[in-house]
C-alpha cells in the first residue's frame, strides 16, 4: 500500500501571535515551528502504525512550503516517512496548495491520502475536502479510527452528537483527528536515518490563487475580569442575565 | 443569487444552518440579489418555514439516501444545484458537515472560499470576508478573487433573524450519483446536547479531583440546559469521554456562555474556547491564567461555589 501524508509547518501552540508590515504578515520573529499537530500526531503516526503492521507499505510525505520547512520535514522523516516532497511555495491560498498536493498525489498513484483535520494557523479545514474533489476520490472527514483490509477501509468519523463507522473502497482521502493514533517522539535511529532519506524539491505547478489576505487583526483585549464574591452567586446569575444577556 | 446549504441531523434542521440562512439573507440584501435555501434529504421540518429565517425560495432534493453524508455525492449535487439556479455565492454553516463539504463545492464551482467566517463580507471594494485564524487568537480579512464564492460561517457568530414570510418550496430533480460510502454503525450519545451546537457549556478540569465529583457539574449543566465539556487532562485520564475534550487538539467551540470549573486555562485550552461570548471562571487559585481571559471570575472552592450557583440559577428560573 502507498500512503501520502500531507504535512504543514505551523507555529508552536504556545507561540505569540503578532503581525508585522502594517498587520499584513504574520510576525515570525522568535517563533518555533512544528509539524501541524493534527498532521503529525494523527495522520503521520497512523500511517506509521499501518506500515508497522504491513512493512511493504510505503509512506511519502508532502508539504507546500519554502526551504525553512525542511526541519519539520526531517522530523517527520525521523518519525517514519520513507521519502518527502517539498513544493517550493509560501502560498497560503487553500486552493493553490490543494492543487499542488493533488498534482503530486496523481503522479504517485496513492491508495490512501491522509491530512490533518485542519492546521492550527489558518484553521481552514479545507485541504482534504479540496483534494478529494480534485482527485475525484471519496472523502471521510474528522476520522478518529482507521483500519484497512485489502481494498476496503473501515473508518470511524465524528458526527454531531456521536460517531459513525463506515466502509469505503481505496483510494480515499481521510482527514485525521484525535483518536487515530498515539502521539510519539522520534528516536535516535529515526533521526539518523532521516538525514539520508530522499527529500525532493519541486517548483510549484501552475495554479491560480483564489483568495488573498488583506490584513490581520487581534481581538480586542478583554476589559478585565469582574470578580464575584463566592458567597453571592445570585449576583453572578443577575450579571449573566442582565449584563451579559446569555441566560 | 445567494444559496444556503441547510444541513440536518436526524431529520431535523440544525441550528447552525438557521444561522447560516439568516447570514445568507443578510448577505443577499447587501448584494441586492435573491436568496434561497438548499435542502438535501428528508426532514421533518416544514420547509416553507425557512422563510422565517430569511429564505425566499427553498430548493429541495428529497431522497432518503442523502440523510447521511457522502462528501463526493453531496458536493456534486450542491454544485450542480448552484449552477442550475445561477447562484454565485454558496453559504454553509462551518459545522462538522459544512467543513467537509464546502471546500469540495468550491473546487467544483471554481470559487474562492473562506471557511470559519465571523461576519458579513465587506463589499465596498471587492469582497473581503473576515475569519478567525490562529485558533481564535486573531482575525484575517480575506479577499475572494473569483466571481463565484463560497463562505462557511462560524457557529454562534451570526444570530438567527426572524422574518415574517414563508418561502416557496420547489422540488429539484437532479440525478443522484451512487454513494461509495457504506455506513455500518452509528453511535449517538443519547440525551446530551451536542457540544458544537450548544449555546451554553459547563466544563470541568483537574480541579474537580476525580470523576466521582462530576455530579455538581452535571447538576449545574442541567439547571442551565447546558452541554458539558472538559479539559484535556480530564479526558486523557478517562474521567470523562473523549468527545467532551475542548481545546487546541480537541473540539473548538464558541458558545454564548462557557463556565470553566477547576480549569487553570493553559494556552492550548484557551485555543478551544476563546471565541465564547462570555466566559465565567471558577477556580480556587486566584493566579490561574484563565482569569485573564474571563469576563466573570469566582475565586473559591468549586465544591462550595458550584452547588450555590446551581441553586441561584434554579431560584432565578422559578421566579422568571
Amino acid at each position: 500500500m502507498k500512503i501520502l501524508v500531507c504535512i504543514s509547518k505551523t507555529p508552536d501552540t504556545t507561540a505569540k501571535i503578532a503581525f508585522t508590515e502594517g498587520n499584513t504578515k504574520f510576525d515570525e520573529n522568535g517563533v518555533q515551528w512544528i509539524i501541524n499537530p493534527y498532521d503529525e500526531w494523527y495522520a503521520l503516526v497512523r500511517a506509521i502504525e499501518l506500515k508497522e503492521k504491513d512493512p511493504s507499505t510505503i509512506i511519502h510525505l508532502v508539504t507546500v512550503g519554502t526551504a525553512d520547512a525542511e526541519p519539520i520535514i526531517r522530523k517527520a522523516l525521523a518519525l517514519g516517512g520513507d521519502e518527502a516532497i517539498r513544493i517550493n511555495s509560501n502560498s497560503n491560498d487553500s486552493f493553490f496548495v490543494a492543487k499542488q498536493l493533488a498534482t503530486v498525489a496523481k503522479e504517485g498513484n496513492y491508495d490512501l491520502i491522509f491530512t490533518g483535520k485542519e492546521t492550527i494557523d489558518y484553521n481552514s479545514a479545507s485541504i482534504g475536502s479540496m483534494l478529494s474533489a480534485l482527485l475525484d476520490m471519496p472523502f471521510v472527514s474528522l476520522a478518529n479510527k482507521f483500519d484497512c483490509d485489502g481494498n476496503t477501509a473501515t473508518v470511524r468519523r465524528e458526527i454531531e452528537g456521536g460517531e459513525e463507522t463506515c466502509e469505503v473502497n481505496l483510494p480515499v482521502v481521510i482527514s485525521c483527528q484525535k483518536g487515530m493514533a498515539e502521539q510519539r517522539i522520534p528516536n535516535m535511529r529515526g533521526i539518523m536515518a532521516a538525514r539520508t532519506k530522499p527529500l525532493k524539491v519541486l517548483e510549484p505547478f501552475e495554479a491560480s490563487a483564489t483568495t488573498s489576505i488583506k490584513k490581520f487583526d487581534t481581538p480586542p483585549a478583554k476589559s478585565g475580569v469582574k470578580l464575584i464574591d463566592p458567597a453571592n452567586m445570585d449576583e453572578l446569575v443577575r450579571l449573566l442575565k442582565e449584563e451579559a444577556k446569555v441566560i | 443569487m445567494v444559496i444556503v446549504y441547510i444541513d440536518q441531523a436526524d431529520h431535523q434542521i440544525k441550528k447552525s444552518s438557521l444561522e447560516a440562512m439568516s447570514y445568507g439573507a443578510a448577505l443577499a440584501k447587501q448584494l441586492g440579489c435573491e436568496v434561497a435555501a438548499l435542502v438535501l434529504g428528508t426532514v421533518q421540518d416544514n420547509l416553507a418555514d425557512l422563510g422565517k429565517n430569511g429564505a425566499q425560495k427553498v430548493y429541495h432534493l428529497k431522497n432518503e439516501s442523502l440523510n447521511t453524508l457522502d462528501v463526493k455525492v453531496h458536493s456534486s449535487l450542491i454544485a450542480t444545484a448552484a449552477k442550475n439556479v445561477n447562484a454565485n455565492v454558496v453559504v454553509f454553516a462551518h459545522n462538522i458537515n459544512g467543513k467537509a463539504i464546502a471546500p469540495a463545492v468550491s473546487v467544483k464551482l471554481e470559487a474562492g472560499i473562506v471557511t470559519g467566517a465571523s461576519s458579513l463580507p465587506n463589499t465596498e471594494n471587492g469582497f473581503v470576508v473576515t475569519k478567525t485564524v490562529f485558533s481564535g487568537k486573531a482575525f484575517a480579512s480575506i479577499q475572494i478573487e473569483t466571481p463565484n464564492k463560497v463562505i462557511a460561517i462560524n457557529q454562534n457568530s451570526f444570530g438567527i433573524v426572524n422574518y415574517d414570510h414563508n418561502a416557496i418550496v420547489e422540488e429539484l430533480n437532479i440525478p443522484i450519483p451512487a454513494s461509495s460510502i457504506k455506513i455500518t454503525k452509528v453511535e449517538k450519545v443519547e440525551g446530551e446536547i451536542p457540544l458544537t451546537e450548544a449555546s451554553l457549556v459547563v466544563s470541568g478540569g483537574r480541579g474537580l479531583k476525580g470523576p466521582e465529583h462530576w455530579g455538581i457539574l452535571l447538576d449545574l449543566a442541567k439547571s442551565l440546559g447546558a452541554a458539558t465539556a472538559c479539559s484535556r487532562p480530564v479526558s486523557d485520564s478517562d474521567w470523562r469521554p473523549h468527545h467532551e475534550h475542548v481545546g487546541q487538539t480537541g473540539i473548538q467551540i464558541a458558545p454564548n456562555l462557557y463556565i470553566a470549573i477547576g480549569i487553570s486555562g493553559a494556552i492550548q485550552h484557551l485555543a478551544g474556547v476563546n471565541r465564547s461570548k462570555t466566559i465565567v471562571v471558577i477556580n480556587k487559585d486566584p493566579e490561574a491564567p484563565f482569569f485573564k481571559a474571563a469576563d466573570y471570575g469566582v475565586v473559591g472552592d468549586a465544591f462550595e461555589v458550584v452547588p450555590t450557583l446551581t441553586k441561584a440559577i434554579l431560584k432565578m428560573k422559578s421566579t422568571a
